[in-house]
């Protein structure tokens, strides 16, 4: 009802996606949907996934371009739930919190560490605002397709909506002199406070009715919370400690709001409890290579995967990049399956896991006929330091090609591979992946 | 002998008076030397904190009475070769970070034994990662930040940790050594000036020092006697360079003082392989990990490969980190570096080896042989591979760790 704001000229396209089917033959298919499957093939076209199963089961049409990657591995493109790929921003310095402030406005779509991404076989994100405000702006989600223009990365929802969350964060970040808070029970406050200005706000405009004199002003930040409030949008929490990710949940049964708890550190010492929170939609963690470097997030460690597996909530992972590298994303699983998490697990949190706390999964995280053409094609295990990712695609269309010697230089570094793109001579202007 | 010799000396016989008279054997499954071809079915005994026998299985006789552990793969103890562990807590407050004195650009004095603390949490989590030694000291942050040590990533005192109570000293050319506002250096060019000149005054003084007549000698100046080390090829400047013409322009000095040196970070090296090769320098390349941001935006995952295959005497580190993650792995990073050209033995010996060559320390470590520190790590599976572990950690014949990491 307040979101009458969303210019129609915004078109999310399916650039590139291919009319003519193409199929990938006889790899091992992990489908996260189903167990693998040795000797699989998966066929899409016009962006959308058409068939998978057992090489001699699948039909193929016989117009369809052959891919034969036997011995290649293809799992559902990675989504990052958390990431500032794009130079993204959200509010500014003038207050602690920013509900109107949207991500969408901020980003450089030629940001290298897009095309970066994609070489680490991330085909959806999560572009947030940082956490150093109590409420930093609005994220966006986008698919990582080529194009120049963010509008062509942006993801429409069923009813033609954005799909975004909103990104807040608690700790030590956002404190700083006023108007920030300068404590923890002041970040909780002030928090509390404009949730409560917005149900206000919400009831003014319902009591209002159809009476357009009676509507309070209009306001942007206001609609937001409200859409919070109303379960329309999710929260992107950014959290360290314990007793900090009790104060979200705290928080999330006073307001009834839905949120992802992002970075987690201490969570395995309170996974029952994010288990058990009825308004926790699943754990976005971050595992790093060894503990410290932030005094709030000193016992992050890489058990934390497992355990919050075991307790039973929805964990799935994020770059965080710039703080860990977009084209080591499997890394992340594959650390966790090291400090006890399952293998099935760890492939899921790429995946599934993310696409559900996104809210998208219905079409991605997983590879069904139905879903969005979003494949990562790699050399190998996907939880091994040694394979490489050979190619991704995103619905549909190719973004990213080992052999492509201007996707290798992305995927490996060297000179000019952090460049905004368009400063060099990229396959966009190219055509090399239409 | 120089007054830091007599010192060294001093260092050197408490660390040995301290080394356990330990005793251990391992059998592994495969045996990673780096001193040959990899052994299958193979024993390593310590004894005395010295490796006594290494052989196959069947012909090695372990001694009675001592305990064996037995583990899928062995190397060496690992050698993290650029650190500031010890020096950069891991809660990264004020109190604990001791790696960058502010006051001045240029303080070649500073020791890291006098700022290394051995409880530090991060020592005992690299270990359990399978390091052995590393290699730390003063930040890459500032032009001559101070003296580097090496130390074994063991015991509660200084003394009982130290290998190298002077290893190098730490300087930066490139935008970490920029000071801010009216401070110098604020230039690359002012950088290279101040350098020149004090390398110009240190040997003034190293001249005046030696003058027959012992009224016209100079008064002690620290800094000066430990950049004299330095002129008198003793002890290596270890430049960090991440840029391409950094690195040249750090060569060039190099060759105008002939002074002995190694290469730190140099993203760009790549595109300088031949004068780097030329120049006769080992290089300790930046973590494969490291940001890819500023002076370092482009970097590569294959620089430690292409270096190699240059013929440029390689090892890898851990590195410096202001933030999260406070220190990086080395054996994660030897992993990524294996996986992106270098391979696996040349990524092992960048971290065993080729690494205790380059710190002036393969007598005594890098390699599993008979008479060397018995220094190994454990592993039960490709140490390399994200998902493996190290199982159990061996200084000086002592199990240090035997936590599943």
């Amino acid at each position: 009802m307040l979101r009458r704001l969303l210019p129609s000229v915004l078109i999310a396209a399916a650039a590139g996606a291919q009319e003519t089917p193409q199929a990938f033959l006889d790899a091992h298919v992990y489908p996260i949907a189903g167990p693998p499957i040795e000797g699989g093939t998966v066929v899409i076209q016009d962006g959308k996934i058409v068939a998978i199963g057992a090489s001699d089961e699948v039909q193929i049409p016989a117009n369809a371009v052959r891919h034969d990657i036997s011995g290649s591995v293809i799992l559902p493109g990675f989504v990052d739930t958390h990431s500032h790929a794009g130079s993204v921003e959200g509010g500014d310095a003038s207050g602690p919190m920013h509900p109107d402030a949207r991500a969408l406005d901020s980003i450089n779509v030629r940001d290298a560490r897009i095309q970066k991404a994609q070489a680490g076989g991330i085909t959806t994100a999560n572009l947030m605002p940082g956490s150093g405000h109590l409420l930093s702006g609005q994220t966006v989600y986008i698919k990582l397709r080529d194009s120049k223009v963010i509008d062509d990365l942006l993801i429409r929802r069923a009813d033609g909506s954005l799909a975004y969350g909103v990104k807040m964060a608690n700790g030590t970040n956002p404190r700083k002199d006023p108007p920030f808070p300068g404590s923890r029970a002041k970040s909780a406050a002030i928090v509390r406070e404009q949730f409560l200005k917005a149900i206000e706000y919400r009831g003014n405009v319902e009591q209002a009715g159809d009476d357009a004199e009676k509507l309070p002003p209009r306001d942007l930040g206001l609609e937001t919370l409200v859409d919070i409030l109303a379960g329309e949008r999710v929260v992107h929490f950014h959290t360290h400690r314990h007793d900090d990710i009790l104060t979200i949940l705290r928080l999330a049964n006073e307001f009834d709001f839905k949120v992802i708890l992002h970075h987690v550190s201490d969570g395995w010492a309170v996974a029952d409890q994010i288990a058990n929170s009825p308004h926790v939609l699943g754990a976005s963690i971050i595992l790093i290579d060894s503990p410290g470097g932030k005094l709030e997030a000193k016992d992050n460690q890489l058990a934390t995967g497992g355990i919050l597996e075991q307790a039973g909530v929805v964990t799935g992972f994020h770059t965080d990049d710039p703080v860990t590298d977009s084209r080591l994303f499997n890394r992340m699983a594959a650390l966790a399956v090291r400090a006890g998490m399952s293998r099935a697990g760890a492939l899921y949190g790429l995946t599934m896991a993310g696409a559900k706390m996104l809210g998208l999964e219905d079409r991605i995280g997983s590879l069904e006929p139905g879903k969005d053409a979003d494949l990562v094609v790699l050399s190998g295990d996907p939880l091994s330091v040694y394979t490489q990712v050979l190619q991704t695609w995103v619905d549909g269309a190719k973004v990213f090609d080992r052999s492509d010697p201007q996707d290798r230089l992305y995927a490996e570094g060297g000179f000019g591979a952090s460049h905004d793109q368009g400063h060099i001579l990229h396959g966009i202007s190219q055509g090399e992946h239409q | 002998m120089t007054r830091p010799q007599r010192l060294a000396t001093l260092f050197v016989g408490l660390a040995s008076s301290g080394a356990a008279l330990a005793q251990v054997a391992v059998t592994g499954a495969t045996v990673h030397t780096a001193a040959g071809e990899p052994l299958t079915n193979a024993v390593v005994v310590i004894e005395e904190g010295k490796i006594s026998r290494v052989g196959s299985a069947s012909e090695i006789e372990i001694p009675a009475g001592i305990r064996t552990i037995n583990a899928a793969v062995v190397t060496p103890g690992l050698i993290d070769a650029r650190s500031t562990i010890g020096l950069s807590g891991f809660l990264n407050q004020p109190h604990d970070q001791e790696q960058i004195e502010s006051s001045s650009p240029i303080q070649p004095e500073l020791r890291a034994i006098d700022a290394y603390n051995p409880r530090e949490a991060l020592v005992e989590w690299v270990r359990g990662y399978g390091v052995t030694t590393i290699h730390t000291g003063h930040a890459p942050r500032s032009l001559v930040s101070g003296q580097t040590a090496i130390f074994k990533t063991r015991g509660l005192t200084l003394e009982d940790a130290l290998v190298k109570p002077m290893a190098m000293i730490a300087a930066t050319f490139g935008d970490g050594a920029r000071e801010s506002g009216n401070k110098a250096p604020g230039t690359r060019a002012k950088m290279a000036a101040m350098l020149r000149a004090e390398l110009i005054k240190a040997r003034e003084y190293l001249d005046r020092q030696s003058d027959e007549d012992e009224g016209k000698r100079p008064d002690r100046d620290l800094s000066l006697e430990a950049l004299g080390q330095v002129l008198n090829g003793d002890v290596p400047l270890l430049v960090t360079a991440q840029r391409a013409q950094d690195i040249l322009t750090v060569l060039r000095i190099r060759e105008e003082f002939d002074i002995p040196m190694v290469l730190d970070g140099v993203a760009e090296s790549y595109e300088v392989l031949e004068q780097i090769r030329d120049a006769g320098v080992s290089v300790i390349v930046h973590p494969t990990m490291m940001r890819a941001l500023g002076e370092t935006e482009n970097l590569s995952f294959e620089t430690a490969g292409k270096l190699h295959a240059a013929g440029i005497p390689v090892a890898l580190q851990g590195g410096y980190e202001p933030y999260v993650p406070k220190s990086r792995l080395v054996l994660f990073e030897a992993g990524v570096a294996a996986a992106h050209g270098l391979g696996f033995d040349d990524a092992l010996r960048s971290v065993t080896i080729n690494a205790a060559r380059i710190l002036g320390v393969d007598d005594r470590i890098g390699s599993i042989e008979i008479g060397k520190d018995g220094d190994l790590a454990l592993f039960d599976g490709d140490p390399f591979e994200y998902s493996t572990h190290c199982v159990a950690v061996i200084i000086e014949g002592e199990i240090v760790s035997e936590e599943v990491r």
